[in-house]
């Protein structure tokens, strides 16, 4: 069983994200890097459960893209409201939330 | 014939199961008689305004091919009846899975389904032909082929269910069918209330119809099971107590009471009249309405048992029959509103086909559904085609001597009526006459045979008859005759469309194009034939053969799932004692409308309505009588006035009362003591040492806040990073507490 390879992968890929997260700019990549977030999750979750012969690791791993398509749809509804009051996706200048 | 049904009977229900899983192609397949007209619902939908008739040919398309494989079910069934016994057939499949428990999905296929699936297919390709003509000019055009193909598919498939989860789904699907239908033309506030009202009086059924579903399921299906026949099983074999059956049977009792208008849970039906006529049709006649009276047909063991049916001579179920057939058949008479009357009048016979399934007339309660789901489409089709020529469904302001305008659609109509009526040798006269000699009160008659006694049943039948008979009468003379009383709401309408054809006569009403009148022919026709289906048995005047046909391949006697009931014989005294208050009622109607008011009518030369010095403006009782009729016995105010404003007024008062009076005041109370305590403590405790702690505390906090005010930069980024790197110290300590 290849599990280490599975899980150098997804953590690749998390920490892409992580990074694509934090240090981008723009809203529709930061969305993006989000999503390699919960892809990384969800090759851990199929690689224990192909390990472990169990099916819920696959049924979780479509539950979380059943959610994930539903984050997405509200995320971009958010940058594109941003977009219209803005003219601009850039998240380094919203900060009306300041304390 | 009859040595053969008597041994029948003498033999006890089979304990084998009576289920057969391989038969006829068309008994196996029946499942798709639902399933063409579902397709059909969302090929209109999506592509019905692109075609060439919107959609109206794809709907017609699919009912007849539905119809014609259920009159190959039906041909098909009889041979499978007649080769090897009452033997059900059933195929299922697996819905879903569950936590370890299994759904099933599936059809069963027997004498009572067949039926339906003939009875619904006939009527609903009618008004879809109907319809075409009939709403041809209507904005939702498509939009409402594809609900009609939507009901009528959801009937069907309600009928074929072979579990009673499987029978809720198809419940509300018609359930919901119907709020859409009736409120077609929303647009105008009434017709959507009436949907609302339609929607949410069956919810207030269904909770009862759920509630006993789940009953059953325990009680019955012993917690595995959904499948109807092993319910129905289970109970025959008696291995379900007592009282499990008595509270589930009154829970469904309260689903067919919303579903199929039982007194007083009937309020909606009237009102669903704000659909189109083709709707109410369907509603009416073959779909929705019946589908309570089935519901008690399938699961009869249920409600045999826990009403107590058999040697008794009065129960709920026979007794809410038989109030709703007398209540309705009254309150047919003072609606001016000729689709109203037809309403009332569905009312009351779906309270014969209840009563005669709480009598135990098993068959003459379905018979009289097949009977009564062709003529009573007959007269509401019949209605609306008057309707269609005077744009208006009002009897006393804009009809009146449409038979000159209209001779084809009067003479339907009028067979329409007299076998509403039950008039020899109608279809009403035959199913009507079997109810009657089922209940079994009729000792008099010189009749036996029936489970039980049920003399005050008998005498309601009979009254309702009489009733029945005196209001078609009224109905028909207010329609059809005297002089026409419309016109002058004409202008504004001028014309339909459909009827360009026509247009050299404006201002008066015409007889209606052949999609109209063709659907109308054909059910006027079955509405003489069917009654023959089932001729009683010992009938002299056909041979032994031809007598209880329909009785013999529809009633699952001698099946496993089926209660054993007793079959009353019939006598031709009460047939004809029958017929004669059925004469009566019409010729009191007869004597007051056709002589009467006719007579005032042509000596003051107006087309009247009624006698300005009748009865009831002369009599004070009667009077009275009137006004709680014309009120329909107050339900409406009781439901709305009486429930609803005791909740909003009284009840909202005495609730406000008690807050102000009792709660208020206790809190008042102890919030003048805490005060006074309070006031004591405040200058030792609070001054001194807590607000010492909490001023210290508070300049902290202050401290610290304008400190991390700084993480608090509104940048979205910021918190991702603080949130990874919380994340990355708990994964830390994690790692620290379970790898070390």
């Amino acid at each position: 069983m290849l599990l280490n390879q599975f899980l150098l992968l997804s953590a690749v890929l998390f920490c892409i994200g992580v990074y694509g997260v934090l240090a981008r700019k723009n809203g529709v990549l930061v969305l993006m890097s989000i999503e390699l977030i919960l892809n990384a999750v969800n090759i851990n979750l199929v690689a224990f459960g192909a390990l472990t012969a169990d099916v819920g690791g696959e049924v979780f791993a479509l539950f979380t893209i059943a959610v994930a398509a539903a984050e997405v749809g509200i995320g971009l509804a958010i940058v594109l409201l941003i977009y219209r009051n803005r003219r601009s996706i850039d998240f380094s200048e919203i900060n009306l939330m300041k304390g | 014939m009859s040595l053969l049904f008597a041994l029948a009977e003498s033999d006890s229900v089979p304990t084998d199961s009576t289920v057969a899983q391989t038969a006829n192609w068309f008994l196996e397949n029946a499942w798709l008689v639902p399933l063409l007209p579902a397709l059909s619902f969302l090929g209109i939908l999506f592509f019905g305004k692109r075609m060439r008739y919107k959609g109206a040919e794809l709907g017609i398309g699919a009912v007849a091919v539905s119809l014609v494989l259920a009159v190959c079910a039906g041909i098909a069934w009889l041979g499978h009846l007649d080769d090897g016994g009452y033997y059900a057939v059933q195929s299922s499949t697996q819905w879903l899975q569950s936590g370890g428990f299994e759904f099933g999905a599936g059809v069963l296929v027997d004498g009572l389904s067949v039926m339906m699936l003939l009875v619904v297919t006939i009527v609903s390709l009618l008004v879809h032909v109907y319809s075409t003509d009939y709403v041809g000019d209507d904005k939702r055009y498509t939009h409402f082929f594809a609900f009609l193909s939507l009901f009528t598919s959801a009937m069907l498939f309600f009928v074929l269910s072979d579990n009673i989860l499987q029978m809720i789904v198809g419940w509300e699907l018609v359930g919901v069918c119907s709020f859409v239908l009736i409120g077609h033309w929303w647009e105008e506030k009434p017709n959507s209330d009436a949907a609302l009202k339609a929607f949410l009086t069956n919810r207030v059924g269904d909770v009862g119809l759920i509630i006993g579903v789940v009953i059953l399921f325990f009680a019955a299906g012993g917690g595995e099971t959904f499948d109807t026949i092993k319910i129905n099983e289970a109970i025959v074999q008696g291995e379900v107590g007592h009282t499990a059956l008595v509270v589930a049977s009154v829970c469904l009792m309260a689903a067919v009471m919303s579903k199929s208008g039982q007194f007083i849970l009937h309020t909606w039906l009237p009102d669903a009249m704000a659909g189109p006529t083709p709707v109410s049709a369907l509603i009416h006649a073959a779909t929705m309405v019946v589908a309570g009276v089935f519901m008690i047909a399938r699961l009869y063991p249920v409600f045999f048992e826990g009403m107590q049916i058999g040697g008794s001579s009065i129960n709920l179920m026979a007794t809410v029959g038989a109030v709703t057939l007398v209540f309705g058949g009254l309150l047919a008479f003072v609606q001016d509103d000729i689709k109203k009357v037809l309403a009332y009048s569905t009312v009351s016979q779906l309270g014969y086909m209840v009563m005669a399934l709480g009598v135990g007339a098993w068959t003459a309660a379905v018979f009289h559904l097949f009977t009564h789901a062709f003529f009573k489409a007959n007269l509401f089709l019949g209605s609306g085609s008057v309707a269609h020529a005077v744009h208006s469904f009002d009897m006393k302001r804009d009809m009146g001597g449409m038979r000159k305008f209209m001779p084809k659609t009067y003479v339907t109509f009028i067979i329409g009526s007299l076998a509403l009526a039950g008039l020899f040798p109608l279809a009403g006269f035959w199913s009507k006459d079997e109810i009657l000699v089922g209940t079994g009160g009729w000792g008099l008659f010189g009749g036996s045979g029936a489970n039980g006694a049920y003399t005050f049943h008998l005498v309601m039948g009979m009254f309702g008859a009489a009733l029945t008979a005196a209001y078609m009468t009224r109905c028909v003379y207010l329609t059809f005759h005297g002089e026409y009383r419309g016109g002058h709401a004409h202008d504004s309408h001028a014309h339909d469309h459909a009827h360009e054809g026509h247009a050299g006569h404006h201002g008066d009403p015409h007889e209606s194009g052949p999609r109209i009148l063709v659907p109308l022919y054909i059910l006027s026709g079955l509405a003489i034939v069917a009654g023959f289906a089932n001729f009683p048995p010992g009938f002299q005047l056909v041979p032994d053969s031809w007598t209880e046909r329909f009785g013999h391949y529809v009633e699952p006697a001698g099946s496993s799932y089926f209660p054993k009931i007793a079959h009353a014989t019939p006598s031709w005294s009460l047939a004809v004692a029958a017929s004669l208050v059925a004469l009566l009622g019409a010729a009191v109607a007869v004597r007051y409308y056709f002589v009467k008011v006719d007579r005032l009518s042509k000596a003051t030369d107006e087309s009247l309505t009624g006698l300005p010095d009748g009865l009831s403006t002369t009599n004070g009782a009667a009077g009275a009588g009137h006004r709680v009729l014309v009120n329909k016995y107050y339900l409406d105010h009781l439901y709305e006035g009486v429930i609803v404003r005791f909740t909003k007024g009284p009840l909202a008062r005495a609730a406000y009362w008690t807050n102000q009076n009792v709660i208020d005041r206790t809190v008042d109370a102890t919030g003048e003591t805490a005060v006074k305590l309070g006031r004591g403590i405040y200058d030792v405790v609070d001054q001194a040492v807590i607000d010492g702690i909490v001023d210290g505390s508070g300049r902290v906090s202050d401290a610290t806040g304008e400190e991390l005010r700084h993480i608090n930069s509104g940048k979205v980024q910021n918190y991702a990073a603080i949130l990874f790197a919380m994340a990355a110290v708990l994964a830390g300590a994690f790692l620290i507490i379970f790898a070390l």
